[in-house]
């Protein structure tokens, strides 16, 4: 124990120094905060939260979450509205652009992938020139059992009623512009609305059901040259939909 | 000021005291001296005695308020009437068709994304010159839509600190250099654009353009951090996209630029200035020459041409007005 005498002297802190130093301190702490709450952005990157569908020609997801500037200019020129951009519980995705397909899917109503050609990063690969190179994900029929066309049952009415405000373009109605699903009802007998109303040829098709002795089953089988745009998941008139997309799956994994 | 101290100061360097006799310019010392006689002493102070009935004029505020709220409105009318003037947000944009991109969000894409679109580099050459030609820091007090916000914050920051409900708590401005550094190196090593996140510019812009969302959050925290804590918080001492226009203001020909001759030293200008350091040449026996312009952190936003009640600040055009 040493005496308190020999203990050097505390060296005196002037009020001006005291008032520097806690403006150094005050800075460190909200630097820290502001650095800590942008790092808050992993969180909801690393850890999946929200697997997004993106807009067709999207860079692989890091990437195109690098690449993406936020401008939202693919927003601007979709003629169906279908991209919404990102909010702050998406983490570093905040203003980078989605599509949730059951509520308004892309359905190419633009022909030219307009928000590729709007994207100013490239962000939207400026390799895609046609909807046939797009690769959004898969679609699957995800609840069989629901499925109408393999109930064997038809379709008449509004596809997703009479509230729905979807859009899609029915070339034989209008060739340019896109109209409300709810106004363009339909009355089928046997239901095939999700290869129907699917602007990829050849993409998906029904095809019998071999223990079906009726002939009217039938099942929807998704082919390689689907690109996942997820028109028949905002078609399918079951709640919830009988067929989604597996957003940025390949085809090779499925 | 010579340029170095300029980048310097706008860095975060503290302004330097009262310079040496030596330093002045033979027109300085002269004015100098004459300001510490005794026998225009009189004079001066009834001078500065008269201004209190002055009362300030809001010109280059009102022309800034305009700027920001119709560059900004034109961003969302393009989209919501579809006139497609200026398409996009203030992140990245097309002006009638010209690709437009945001310095600092372009550096953010280009560190995280390590590959460059000649579109990219268009639109940040585009925007380079055109902030060059009006002055770097000038996006921020006439078109930054946070920055016209926190003008709102500050003023109900500095209506609470006269009732002495707050207290302004000053940070050191050399914080949003390291924020830059530490921004810039994350984009780089995460391959993520961190910054944009939280970029107030950015979240406004878009609310603004395609209708608001929980982000906004952030800016409302920034702001009351601003009205109860920090005056003017993040434009003064966080900012990396003020840092960035800065850089770009460096060797702008349009800048504010202060004639001591005129000058009575009320520190008016300090008072209200966003980044008050560079108005450190106002000082009584502070400036050098008898014109100085003022340093590369200068928003070019006016308020200090306007309070001056001697006009010795005014705008200047380098160049122009040789021309002229």
């Amino acid at each position: 124990m040493s005496d308190d005498n020999t203990t050097p002297k505390k060296k005196q802190v002037t009020v001006r120094q005291l008032r520097e130093r806690r403006t150094i301190l005050r800075s460190i702490g909200a630097g820290g905060v502001v650095v800590g709450a942008a790092l808050l952005g992993f969180f909801p990157v690393v850890k999946h939260w929200m697997a997004r569908l993106r807009p067709p020609g999207a860079l692989e997801e890091n990437k195109f979450l690098a690449s993406c500037i936020k401008c939202g200019q693919c927003v601007q020129v979709c003629p169906v509205e279908a991209i919404k951009l990102g909010d702050l519980d998406e983490g570093f995705g905040v203003g980078v652009p989605f599509i949730d397909a059951r509520t308004q899917a892309c359905d190419f109503s633009c022909d030219a992938v307009q928000c590729v050609l709007a994207c100013p990063t490239g962000s939207l690969s400026h390799d895609v020139d046609v909807k046939e190179q797009v690769h959004m994900g898969v679609a699957r029929l995800s609840r069989p059992n629901a499925c109408l066309a393999r109930l064997g049952k038809g379709f008449k009415g509004t596809a997703r009623g009479d509230d729905f405000p979807g859009l899609h373009r029915y070339s034989e109605v209008d060739r340019w512009n896109p109209i409300p699903i709810r106004d363009h009802p339909y009355d089928l007998e046997q239901c095939d609305l999700c290869v129907r109303e699917c602007p990829i040829k050849g993409a998906i098709a029904i095809e019998p059901l071999k223990d079906d002795p009726t002939g009217l089953k039938g099942t929807p089988v998704v082919f390689e040259k689907c690109v996942g745009c997820g028109m028949c998941e905002m078609i399918c008139p079951v709640e919830p939909a009988a067929i989604v997309i597996d957003k940025r799956k390949h085809w090779e994994n499925v | 000021m010579s340029m170095l101290t300029s980048i310097a100061e706008m860095l975060g360097r503290t302004p330097g005291k009262k310079p040496n006799d030596s330093a002045y310019s033979d027109g300085a010392r002269k004015l100098h001296e004459n300001k510490r006689s005794v026998a225009g002493k009189k004079e001066r102070v009834a001078a500065i005695k008269a201004e209190r009935d002055l009362s300030p004029s809001h010109k280059w505020r009102n022309r800034r308020w305009a700027s920001i709220i119709i560059v900004n409105a034109l961003f969302v009318l393009s989209y919501s009437w579809d006139i497609q003037l200026i398409e996009g947000s203030l992140s990245a944009s097309r002006v009638i068709g010209f690709h437009f991109a945001d310095l600092n969000a372009a550096l953010q894409v280009m560190l995280a994304f390590k590959d460059i679109l000649i579109n990219l580099v268009i639109g940040t050459a585009t925007v380079l010159l055109l902030w060059w030609i009006l002055g770097g820091r000038t996006f921020c007090s006439w078109v930054c839509p946070y920055h016209l916000l926190s003008e709102l914050a500050e003023k109900i920051h500095l209506r609470l600190a006269s009732m002495k409900l707050v207290r302004d708590l000053p940070m050191h401005r050399g914080m949003r250099t390291v924020l830059y550094v530490i921004f810039a190196g994350l984009a780089f090593g995460t391959g993520y654009t961190v910054f944009e996140a939280i970029s107030p510019v950015g979240i406004l812009s878009r609310a603004m353009v395609y209708g608001p969302g929980l982000a906004i959050i952030w800016v409302v925290v920034l702001l009351l951090f601003e009205v109860f804590f920090t005056r003017r918080a993040w434009c003064r001492y966080m900012c990396p996209i003020g840092l960035t226009y800065g850089m770009v203001g460096i060797t702008s020909p349009v800048h504010v630029t202060y004639n001591l001759e005129k000058c009575l030293h009320e520190g008016d200008c300090r008072a209200i200035c966003l980044v008050p350091h560079v108005l450190e040449v106002t000082k009584k026996g502070f400036a050098l020459t008898e014109d100085v312009a003022l340093g590369a952190d200068c928003t070019r936003c006016g308020m200090c041409v306007d309070i001056c009640p001697t006009d010795s600040l005014t705008f200047d055009v380098k160049g122009l007005n040789k021309l002229l």
